[in-house]
Parts: C-alpha cells; structure tokens; sequence
C-alpha cells in the first residue's frame, strides 16, 4: 500500500499529475488516519475501563465489558461530533 | 489572476485551483474530525462511569454539556490572553525575538 502511495505521487504520467486521482489517495490517507486514531483511543479507552487486573486471558465478562465500551464510545465520539457541529452552526448565525 | 496563469504554464508551482479548493475543504474537515477526537476522549473520562447497554440520557446531556464547555473554556482563554497581552505585554519580548 504504501508503494503504491509513493510510485503514484512520484508522477508516472511524466510529470503531470491527474488531481482526480491526487484527491482520491488524499480521502483514502483521511480515511484510514481517522480510523488509526479512533482505534487507539478507543482501545486506550476500553482497557481502562475494562481490564481490571491484566490475567491469564481476555475472559468472557472483559470481552463483553470492551464490546459495550466500544459501542458507548462510538455513540459518544457521535453525540460529542453533532454538539460540536451546532455549536459552530449557532456560532456562524451570530456572526 | 486567472488570465495570467493561463493552463499552459502549469509546469512549476501553478496549483490547479480545483485541487486547492479541495484541499482547503479536506483539512477544515480534518480539523473538524480531530477536534471530536479531543473531545471524545477528554469528555469520555468526565461522563463515561460504567459503559452500559446504551448511552443514557444522562451521560448524554454531559456530553454535550462537556462540548460546550470545552469550546467556552478555550475562546475564553483565548480572550483572556488577549487582552493581558494588550494591557502589559508579558510576551512581547520573547515573542519580537
């Protein structure tokens, strides 16, 4: 994958470089850093509240405690997105 | 401008405007994206006691509330810089250097 980043950049066309495709690995490099960083937080997140002391094995209950965790804060990484975003929708109207 | 920087001299430096404006869209948009990231995270360990089988309505309204309050936090910081900054210029040293 990120050969193929770089061989595309490095302009095989002689040079010229189609936008169309420049913005297409442009959303695909957005796409996968927002689901690198959403990852590690919430796995950040979830062991914390999940893994008491660190055992022999992920037990049934902590799968279960990390699976509910990861659903929470996917509706809380949406609730705290729609906040945000009218918040700045009532802040533009006031300008 | 844009009769000057006519399509042949898209050699060196010339942007395509079209790939500029979608540039200027996508990283507002990622500012956006990790600004909610932040928040998440700093308001999850506020709201978040035991996650439950849903979000109750309770945690809810401290998210949003925590939201509010983060953004108010910062502008008010922001302000209030500003103006000590005006009144006695703590920084203007370290910063004209």
């Amino acid at each position: 994958m990120e050969s193929g980043f770089g061989s595309d950049f490095g302009g095989s066309s002689g040079g010229k470089l189609d936008p169309g495709v420049i913005m297409e690995q442009v959303k695909v490099q957005i796409a996968v850093a927002n689901a690198q960083e959403l990852l590690q937080r919430m796995t950040d997140k979830c062991f914390r509240k999940c893994i008491g002391k660190p055992g022999g094995s992920l037990d049934n209950s902590e799968q279960k405690c990390i699976a509910m965790c990861m659903d929470r804060y996917m509706d809380a990484w949406n609730t705290v997105s729609r906040a945000y975003n009218s918040r700045l929708q009532r802040e533009r109207a006031n300008m | 401008m844009e009769s000057s920087s006519s399509s042949s001299a898209a050699g060196v430096g010339a942007v395509d405007p079209q790939l500029q404006h979608f540039m200027e869209v996508e990283s507002q948009k990622q500012r956006f994206q990790q600004l909610v990231h932040q928040m998440t995270e700093l308001c999850w360990e506020k709201c978040m006691d035991k996650p439950g089988p849903k979000l109750d309505s309770r945690a809810e309204a401290c998210f949003v509330n925590c939201v509010e309050r983060f953004i108010d936090t910062s502008q008010f910081i922001l302000n209030r810089l500003e103006q000590t900054h005006k009144s006695k210029p703590v920084f203007s040293e370290s910063l004209s250097d």
